[in-house]
This record gives structure tokens, C-alpha cells and sequence, in this order.
């Protein structure tokens, strides 16, 4: 049947496909990132003596261990070292490599679609689960461990086993105060961590449909929190508004071939998921997690769930919460804005806008998700208001959101935070991490509580 | 990496669900060149204090030898794609994972290093979590020849794992040899794409 109806997925992944064996399918990889945690791979590769196959498709960026204030570097010689590392693996192996300081580094997974190096229709990899932003892009964006990554330098190529193809459909308008973030963490809640395991997963919907590109990188940022590797929305008007703006677009003739191409890139009517399933994208409020893992989350005004079995209770007592009926009106010691998931412009906006005018009561820290986005904000006026209302601005990269870089959470402190994982000791050992939007974030550093973005707006308004 | 054919041994029990890579291995031990071994990170901070103390309430108990196989609760290694997590539990001696449920790409990692993953249902895992409670010293045995598992004296069960994970972790194969043998064949995938769609090779700057 060479015209059955095929999924967004089916289309790009039989593209890419050059051989299959043993229920493995060998694909073309179109775009490879390496960061620091990439160099295992760099080592396997001298052992074998392998060169890169392709250097031009793989760029290197440096974004975990970079530290949120240029003296970082000095205290910490190991994560200078670490960084300096895959600065040597990149130019020793003829890859691009994007300095500190320069426009196009940032968080990967920023940086390289304000690039334009993120494009629909492409395979895109990287060593770091949280690639499947890119799938926002209409791409296949996937996260892979280490030994693939020194697979995909050596032969451009990548042996996996074809995911089943799921999607979640979206419905209704999201309401006003409520974003992509409270959307993914209510689908996570939803379905569960393991939920979409095994799974690409194709968000449609018009609540999909009507959200900004940055929004849907939100999204598909925090499908891998749900199982999935892989996280897509199909290519429209949106997205070709974004791709235009990028610096690397394909120009000339060869944007109209692209648009072309780009636009076919969608599930034919008709074409069939393993799994299917709607939700009402209406019923969405801002959310907070509550537990140590991202499924547990409730919304703002809601109860939390009782600690019926040994796993939720475990959840409650990291948390410090044995006793706690709702995270409204609860402390916090700190604030972190800023990770793949919430540091683009609009995510800085959202929060600007809520901090205008006002002082935060803790410390609150946020960061830009790339060089670029933080020379904007500074242009654009939010800087000086993070700064005037008593927040800390840092260098771009992923700061807080990962205890790697100098940025961490003390035992037993607890942290409002963007980013997108509340693991046990993820922010650092013993850390109490709640994620939630970043107008929300803003909304807990002015009251130094976690509190309703939509009441404390109104407040203001009244 | 070291074929696996067949283990044997009592297993190590860590049933908690969602264990995550950031559990397995802290993020601050990634930089840690693999030399050293990694079995000292494998679940560092729920086994150790930070100032290095042993914690009495660690989920593997520190008199305990290293065991081979591992009975994990539900979505074990989800989080993280960092590869230094299936390098915890390897050189900490564990051969096999067994469980409901393991997360997509840890379990891509595990078939690369010589780390089988095993998914069964509900009521099989239940049924060796029960055994191994009331016969501690029972030996479970693993067999990926027969695609078979259980301890001596009751049925066995079997599990299902795909041909190309069941041939890599058999063979202990290293992928780049073998995919670099098709050289010619991806050469001609990527002239083609790249007359096909030229936009998608990034101008060289
Ligand atoms: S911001 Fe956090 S989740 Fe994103 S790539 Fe960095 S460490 Fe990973």
C-alpha cells in the first residue's frame, strides 16, 4: 500500500531509514549535539581509533556544567576542565563548536532551534533525554546514553528499535495564566511517568495548535518525563514564522523547497496511532508538584492525594510535607527560573511580567537558556526588572536545574523551580524541589510562598 | 563488553517505583572518568551520607556482596538519558535487571553494556519478589540462551526480549564495527539525501 495514510512520525522515521535487522532499523541521524557529559563517548572512540563521519553534522555546546557567574570557573577547575574537554574533542574532530560567550551558545536545547539548526523533518540526537524539545519542530528529536553517541560520531548512524506512535490530542483553549507547562505537567499527571513509554508521541489538538513554538518546546521538553523519548507537533504558520527569523533558515530557492517539503510533513487523515487519547485542555489550571516525581502535581487549588501506599508516603516525607493538605500558603527558601523547559524569552516575559515593580522575599535566581536569549532580555528591558525586583541574573546554561555546575539547592531547602524534574536530589542531595511555571516561580519569590499566579495578579490589578 | 549467557544468583531487591538515573548516580559523579570504576556512585546518596558514612537505612545493605541480579520497582531508570547510570549498576557487578516496567533509554543503555533487561508482567515479577523473601537464599537463575528465568525446584518462566537485543547482549557486539561494514551503503543514503534535500546540510560557516 504505498498511499496508506502514515503518521508525522511513519513519514520522517521511513525517510531516514537505510537498513533493518533483526527488528532494529538503522537510521540517518541529520543533526547531532555534544556537551560535556559526551566525552565517555569521545574515549571510546580513541580506544577504537574510529574518526567522526561526519563533522559537520555534529556541534558541540557546552551548557551543563557552565556556571551561572563567570568566577565559577575559577573555584571549580573540574567543571572548567569538563568544559574545556569537549572544546578539544570538538576541534580535534573538526566539529563546530560554539564558545562560552558566543550568540549561539546556550542550554542545547535553546540555543540550537533559535539557531535554526533544529528543523522539521530532520532526525536530531543528542547525549541528554530532554532532545525531544526538538520535536516541536515537526523532527524527530530523541535523547541517547553514551555509547550511541560515540555510534552516531563514528557512523552518522543510529541502530533502534521503531517506537509504537501515540497521540495525545489537546482540546479547548488553555485559560488565561495557565501555559504549556501546566498543560505538560497535567498530562504527565495524567497518564504517568511510565505512561508513554515505548512511544513517540504526536501532540495535535487546538490547544496544541494555538501555542507558540516556545510553548511547544515546553511541551515536548517534558514528554520524556512521561516515558517517551520522543515528542512532536507538526510543522504550520507558527512554526514557519519562527524558522524564518533564524539565522541558519535555508535561503532563497531553497526555502521555498523546504516550506514545500515542511508542509507535507503532518498525520494523514486516516493514519492510525497504537495509542490514542483526548484530553481537555480547558479543565487545565496553573500546577505545582508536590512529590519527587513529576506525575505528582496538583492543581494550584487543589487538595493533595492521601499518602494511601509506601510510595507516596516516601514522597511526602522527603518532601517535608507528612502533614500538608495544600501547597497554598507554603514557604519556600529559594527560586530558580531559568532550564531547557522555561528560560526563552516568553517564559522570561511571563515572568517579568508578574516581578515588574516588585521585590522578591528569597533568593531568586534566573537565568537565560542561552547567550542569545539573555542579550535580548537585557535589550528588551526584563533583565532590569529581574534585577530591580532583587533577583539574581546568571550566565546562561542550566544552572539550578541540575546540581552540576555550582548552582544547587541546600539539604532540606526548598525550591520553587522552571525546570523539570523533582528527583530526589536533582537540584542537590536532600533538595526539596516543586516545579511549576515560570509566571507561578515569579509569583512564589514575591510572596516567598507557593501562591495562586492567578489571585496575586488580580490582587495587583484591584 | 562481556556477553551475558546466564546468570545465577540471589537477587538484589530495590522495588521502590520511578527509581531515577539522578537516584542511580548523582549528577555530581558524571565527570568522573570511568577508570575508578562506578559502583561506589551506584545509589550513592540513598547508601551514604554526605560526609561518606554508610547510612543504616541504605536500600543495599553494606555487608551485603554484590549480587548479579536486580528485582526494580516499576520505571526503573527513567530521568535522565546519562549512560554513567547503567555504568553504576554494571560495575557494581549487577548483570541483569529485571522488572514491570524500565525506562526506553536506559534500557538502550543496558543492551550496549552488557546489562539484560527484563520486563515481565505484574504477576511474574510479584511471584519472584515473593520467592525471594521467603527463600533469601534461593539462587534465581537467568537465561538468555533460552530466553528463560527461575529458582531450581519451580517452573520456569519465560520472557520475552527482542532478536537484536537478545543477538547484541549474547555477542557482546560492538555496534560501530558492524554498522561500519555498510559504509558504502549509508554513503549512498547520504549523497542521496543530500541531492534530494540540499537545505537540510548546513552551510559550512
Ligand atoms: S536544563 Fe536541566 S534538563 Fe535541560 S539539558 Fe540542562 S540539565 Fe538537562
Amino acid at each position: 500500500m504505498p498511499n496508506a495514510p502514515r503518521t508525522l512520525f511513519d513519514k520522517i522515521w521511513d525517510e531516514h531509514r537505510i537498513a533493518s535487522e533483526d527488528g532494529f532499523d538503522l537510521i540517518w541521524v541529520d543533526r547531532h549535539f555534544v556537551h560535556e557529559g559526551s566525552f565517555h563517548a569521545f574515549g571510546k572512540l580513541d580506544v577504537s581509533g574510529h574518526r567522526v563521519a561526519h563533522p559537520e553534522l555534529t556541534f558541540g555546546i557546552a551548557d551543563h556544567y557552565v556556571p551561572s557567574s563567570r568566577d565559577g570557573l575559577e573555584h571549580d577547575k573540574e567543571a572548567a576542565g569538563m568544559i574545556r574537554q569537549l572544546e578539544d574533542n570538538a576541534l580535534r574532530h573538526q566539529l563546530t563548536y560554539f564558545g562560552l560567550d558566543s550568540t549561539e551558545r546556550g542550554i542545547v536545547h535553546v540555543a540550537a532551534p533559535e539557531e535554526g539548526l533544529t528543523q522539521p523533518g530532520l532526525v536530531i540526537v543528542c547525549g541528554d533525554s530532554h532532545t525531544s524539545t526538538h520535536g516541536a519542530f515537526g523532527a524527530i528529536a530523541m535523547g541517547i546514553g553514551a555509547s550511541e553517541v560515540a555510534h552516531v560520531l563514528a557512523t552518522q548512524t543510529l541502530w533502534q528499535r521503531r517506537p509504537n506512535t501515540m497521540r495525545i490530542i489537546l482540546s479547548g483553549r488553555l485559560d488565561d495564566c495557565v501555559t504549556a507547562k501546566d498543560l505538560a505537567l497535567y498530562v504527565i499527571n495524567q497518564i504517568g511517568t511510565a505512561g508513554a513509554t515505548g512511544h513517540a508521541v504526536e501532540y495535535a489538538g487546538e490547544a496544541v495548535t494555538a501555542l507558540s513554538m516556545e510553548a511547544r518546546m515546553t511541551l515536548c521538553n517534558m514528554t520524556i518525563e512521561a516515558g517517551a523519548r520522543v515528542g512532536m507537533v507538526a510543522p504550520d504558520a507558527t512554526l514557519l514564522e519562527w524558522m524564518r527569523r533564524t539565522p541558519r533558515a535555508p535561503q532563497g530557492a531553497d526555502w521555498e523547497r523546504a516550506v514545500a517539503y515542511w508542509q507535507s510533513l503532518c498525520t494523514d487523515v486516516g493514519a492510525t496511532f497504537d495509542r490514542e487519547i483526548t484530553l481537555d485542555a480547558t479543565q487545565v489550571k496553573p500546577r505545582v508538584t508536590w512529590g519527587t516525581s513529576p506525575e505528582q502535581s496538583v492543581a494550584i487549588d487543589e487538595s493533595l492525594p492521601p499518602a494511601h501506599d509506601e510510595s507516596l508516603k516516601t514522597a511526602r516525607s522527603y518532601m517535608g510535607l507528612e502533614e500538608c493538605e495544600r501547597l497554598t500558603g507554603l514557604a519556600v527558601d529559594q527560586v530558580f527560573i531559568g532550564s531547557c523547559t522555561n528560560s526563552r524569552l516568553g517564559d522570561l516575559r511571563e515572568a517579568a511580567r508578574v516581578l515588574a515593580g516588585k521585590r522578591v522575599k528569597v533568593p531568586t535566581l534566573v537565568v537565560a537558556g542561552s547567550n542569545r536569549v539573555k542579550t535580548e532580555a537585557e535589550a528588551e528591558g526584563l533583565a532590569a526588572v529581574f534585577l530591580d525586583a532583587g533577583a539574581r541574573w546568571g550566565e546562561s546554561g542550566c544552572s539550578m536545574c541540575v546540581a552540576m555546575n555550582g548552582d544547587s539547592v541546600a539539604p532540606g531547602l526548598r525550591c520553587a523551580s522552571t525546570s523539570n524534574r523533582n528527583f530526589p536530589g536533582r537540584q542537590g542531595p536532600g533538595a526539596r524541589t516543586h516545579l511549576m511555571s515560570p509566571a507561578m516561580a515569579a509569583a512564589a519569590a514575591l510572596a516567598g510562598r507557593i501562591v495562586d499566579v492567578r489571585q496575586s495578579t488580580r490582587e495587583v490589578a484591584e | 563488553m562481556k556477553p551475558v549467557v546466564r546468570v545465577c544468583d540471589r537477587p538484589l531487591l530495590l522495588l521502590d517505583e520511578n527509581i531515577d538515573t539522578d537516584q542511580i548516580i548523582p549528577a555530581r559523579f558524571l565527570r568522573k572518568p570511568r577508570t575508578g570504576g562506578y559502583q561506589h556512585f551506584l545509589l550513592h546518596d540513598a547508601r551514604f551520607e554526605l560526609d561518606g558514612t554508610p547510612r543504616p537505612d541504605s536500600p543495599i545493605p553494606h555487608d551485603q556482596p554484590a549480587r548479579r541480579i536486580l528485582l526494580a520497582g516499576r520505571n526503573f531508570g527513567c530521568g535522565s538519558s546519562r549512560e554513567g547510570g547503567v555504568y553504576a549498576v554494571v560495575d557494581y557487578g549487577i548483570q541483569v535487571v529485571i522488572s514491570t516496567a524500565i525506562a526506553d533509554i536506559f534500557r538502550g543503555n543496558a543492551i550496549r553494556n552488557g546489562l539484560l533487561p527484563i520486563v515481565l508482567a505484574q504477576e511474574q515479577f510479584t511471584a519472584l519478589v515473593n520467592h525471594a523473601r521467603q527463600a533469601p537464599d534461593a539462587e534465581l537463575e537467568v537465561d538468555l540462551e533460552a530466553m528463560s528465568l527461575g529458582y531450581p525446584g519451580q517452573p520456569r518462566q519465560t520472557f520475552d526480549i527482542d532478536a537484536g537485543s537478545r543477538h547484541r547482549l549474547l555477542n557482546g557486539l560492538d555496534d560501530i564495527g558492524e554498522t561500519l561494514a555498510r559504509r558504502s551503503e549509508i554513503d549512498q543514503f547520504a549523497s542521496r539525501r543530500r541531492q534530494s534535500l540540499p537545505w537540510i546540510f548546513p552551510r559550512q560557516t
